[in-house]
């Protein structure tokens, strides 16, 4: 039977020397291999919870007074887009499912591409012939993190607002063109116009799902054709890969993981509360809330926007570039531009032009792996002043002063990270060689026991 | 484990799987569970994680687990000089090379800038006035949310009153203002705005100059002598305003003072607008006054 349609389609196709290739394609068996599989599972959920949500959601800002099941909302003004979002979230039936789903699964996407990065960074991975894979890559998680605070903020809550105003301070800040592309985005002042609602959520559920899927299916083609890379040792080469086949070997293991993966973030979705919106609120432009923090993958530039020190470059009574471009726009761009440069800088100071399908072990290559650790440790640590605020309610630590701490940290913590990790790059090495001078001597007293 | 066993596991773990989508449908179906949200991705996960074991432990036990071998590919410079090649040939007939590619650079130029033309139409990209214009006028009354005036004993010392225009839209940015009563003699008001606080009671744009969050939290020492004086506070990052001093930074990250909205009280003891904001509106854009008061 399967046998007569396999022969049936390649009647028509001539595609089965294209579908022999991709059952024998070879997968590296390595944990760190699934971080991307992770997160092209979870882009499959988004999809599917996303797109339930759309049938229920409406993207308008017309003012509504709330009438429905949520008693302490009632009577109160809002917009059509904020008084769907309750209504999908607390009256239709799974839709809150659907959405805590979602939001989880947003969250866990931008996490797993950050881990996969810092995978590909440490192992040497975006080594030539791979640095198109590793820009496409990059450029995903650019656009998950504008994907998701454009979720964030569609639905229109206290949080919404507060992140779209702050969104907007950070447009206009822009040098030379601020106040004109942010009067393009927004359609005028903040909180902008209603169109501005049309074009979020074109953008959100089309434009930029469209990029993404598009980029991801050339990230996994150019993984294809240059094949996976590998760690070393065993019969495996630079010339010579060794993995599991896709069938019968891998796809099982694969087909696994997805499913783990769909438990876990349906597991989230249903158990743990995530965004509860009708607490929030409708957003008004005369609120806001203490306390507010957003999802997880803009703390950093809620960190960066904090940490910056009152400072705008001013002309006599004219304001020239205003504070928010530092923390939003150039802090950002900093943290990209450095990822994207990686391999050419790293080009330059090796003079490393050949080809490589080994990864390095992190300890091998102790000066990318200390400046990796240090990069990421100056990112998390603007990271965590983002919370600084949280650390003030919980433990009653000074805000003034923990952010002069921060201030000085972020200069002090990056070298002292560098110099230690090299140490420990070092350290395990040495310890390496302890183990093998260790083994050499056992062998060779066993060999001479023998002998006797 | 036996490759019987394997295969019974298997068989038991999918219809696990069905049995937790069909309590999925279940619960679905009954309205009006309690915890109908739990259970629905209890469920769900459940059977996905069924899948998910079924599928470990038929890869494990039940295909073949073998490593294969294949050789790195190469690249094939040869093929892309053919590609190079077909290309020149393609022009091979062109004599004025130079003229043609600019001819079309040109037009490709053109036809692109047209294309981006209508982008125009989103939004006022060239009339930037809108961005400084705010309904408050001399003589407006002030009123609270509801669109009640605001009398001017409503101000109580150590708490702060949203209010707005009267019959202008609150959604706007120049609209909402942030009301406190200090003690006079603690006011330091620029001396051009000696006359714009009656009865100690200041209003200050509710929009943080920072990033164009709502201020909405008041610092009122609540005990004497009190630590640190009266602040406007944002909850986005936290930049602090001094209402005794006509706004000015006193912590965090904004760079100019909350613009100021000079008051008065009227005959019946209400709260009008004596003026408009000393400076502009929100988020600080290049170009923008300071609008540092001049005393
Ligand atoms: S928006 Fe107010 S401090 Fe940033």
């Amino acid at each position: 039977m399967i046998r007569a349609i396999a022969r049936v389609l390649e009647e028509r196709t001539h595609a089965a020397p294209f579908g022999l290739k991709a059952l024998r394609y070879l997968f590296p068996d390595h944990w760190s291999f699934l971080l991307g599989e992770v997160a092209l599972y979870t882009f499959i959920v988004l999809v599917g919870t996303g797109t339930y949500l759309a049938l229920f959601f409406h993207p308008s800002t017309a003012q509504v007074v709330y009438h429905g099941s949520y008693a302490p909302l009632d009577g109160m003004q809002m917009t059509e887009a904020y008084r769907s979002t309750v209504h999908l979230s607390l009256d239709v039936r799974a839709g809150l499912l659907m959405r805590q789903t979602h939001h989880w699964a947003a969250d866990v996407f931008v996490a797993a591409i950050a881990v996969h990065l810092m995978r590909i960074v440490f192992t040497g991975a975006f080594r030539k012939p791979r640095e198109l894979t590793y820009y496409v890559g990059l450029t995903i998680l650019g656009l998950a993190l504008l994907e998701g605070y454009l979720g964030y903020s569609l639905v229109d809550d206290l949080l919404s607002g507060m992140g779209l105003a702050i969104g907007y301070g950070v447009a206009l800040s822009l040098p030379f063109i601020g106040a004109n592309v942010a009067q393009l985005i927004w359609g005028g002042p903040v909180p902008g116009t209603a169109d501005f609602w049309s074009r979020m959520y074109i953008t959100h559920v089309f434009l930029l799902p469209l990029a993404i899927a598009t980029l991801i299916a050339i990230h996994l083609a150019l993984v294809a054709s240059l094949h996976h890379t590998q760690f070393g040792g065993g019969r495996r080469s630079e010339r010579r890969l060794v993995g599991l086949p896709a069938l019968p070997s891998y796809a099982p293991r694969s087909l696994a993981l997805m499913f783990t993966v769909f438990a876990v973030l349906f597991l989230l979705g249903g158990l743990v509360q995530i965004n509860p919106i009708w607490l929030w609120g409708p957003y008004h432009v005369a609120d806001g809330t203490n306390g507010a923090q957003p999802d997880w993958y803009l703390g950093w530039l809620i960190g960066a926007l904090r940490l910056m020190p009152a400072f705008d470059v001013t002309i006599l009574d004219y304001t020239v570039i205003p504070n928010p471009f530092w923390g939003g726009a150039l802090f950002p761009s900093v943290v990209f531009g450095t990822l994207y440069a990686w391999p050419s800088i790293e080009r330059r100071f090796s003079g490393d032009r050949v080809r490589h399908n080994l990864l390095d072990r992190p300890r091998d290559v102790r000066w990318r792996t200390a400046t990796a650790a240090a990069f990421l440790s100056w990112v998390l640590l603007i990271f965590m002043a983002g919370s600084a605020d949280r650390a003030y309610i919980l433990f009653g630590w000074s805000y003034e002063t923990q952010l002069q701490i921060y201030r000085v940290l972020v200069f002090v913590l990056p070298p002292v990270v560098f110099w230690l990790t090299l140490k420990i790059c070092d350290e395990l090495r040495r310890n390496e060689e302890v183990e093998r001078h260790r083994h050499e001597a056992e062998d060779e007293a066993r060999a001479a026991a023998n002998r006797v | 484990m036996t490759r019987r066993r394997a295969e019974l596991v298997v068989a038991a773990l999918l219809v696990l799987a069905a049995l937790c989508a069909a309590g999925f449908v279940a619960v679905y179906a009954l309205d009006a569970i309690p915890d109908q949200t739990q259970y629905l991705g209890l469920a769900l996960g459940a059977a996905f994680l069924c899948v998910a074991g079924a599928l470990l432990v038929a890869g494990r036990h039940l295909v073949v687990t073998e490593d294969g071998e294949s050789e790195y590919g190469h690249p094939s410079p040869e093929t892309a000089e053919r590609l190079v090649d077909i290309g020149d040939e393609t022009v091979a007939g062109i004599r004025r090379r130079r003229l043609l590619t600019g001819a079309a650079a040109v037009a490709t130029t053109a036809i692109g800038a047209a294309l981006l033309a209508p982008v125009v139409s989103l939004g006022p990209v060239f009339d930037l006035a809108a961005m400084a214009r705010t309904p408050w006028r001399r003589g407006r009354r002030l009123v609270d949310e509801e669109g009640n005036p605001v009398p001017a004993s409503a101000i109580q010392p150590d708490e702060f009153l949203t209010a707005f225009p009267e019959g202008a839209d609150p959604e706007e940015i120049g609209s909402p203002i942030i009301l406190v009563r200090l003690d006079p003699a603690s006011l330091r008001l620029p001396a051009s705005r000696r006359s714009w606080a009656p009865g100690g009671i200041v209003g200050y744009s509710k929009v943080c100059t920072h990033a164009g969050c709502a201020i909405a939290l008041y610092r009122a020492p609540l005990f004497q002598p009190a630590e640190q004086p009266p602040g406007l506070v944002c909850p986005c990052h936290y930049s602090t305003f001094d209402p005794a001093t006509g706004g000015t930074v006193v912590f965090g990250p904004a760079g100019r003072a909350l613009p100021q909205l000079p008051l008065r009280i009227d005959r019946q003891g209400n709260l009008r607008a004596g003026g408009t904001f000393s400076g502009p509106v929100g988020p600080s854009w290049w170009g923008v006054r300071r609008g540092r008061a001049t005393s």
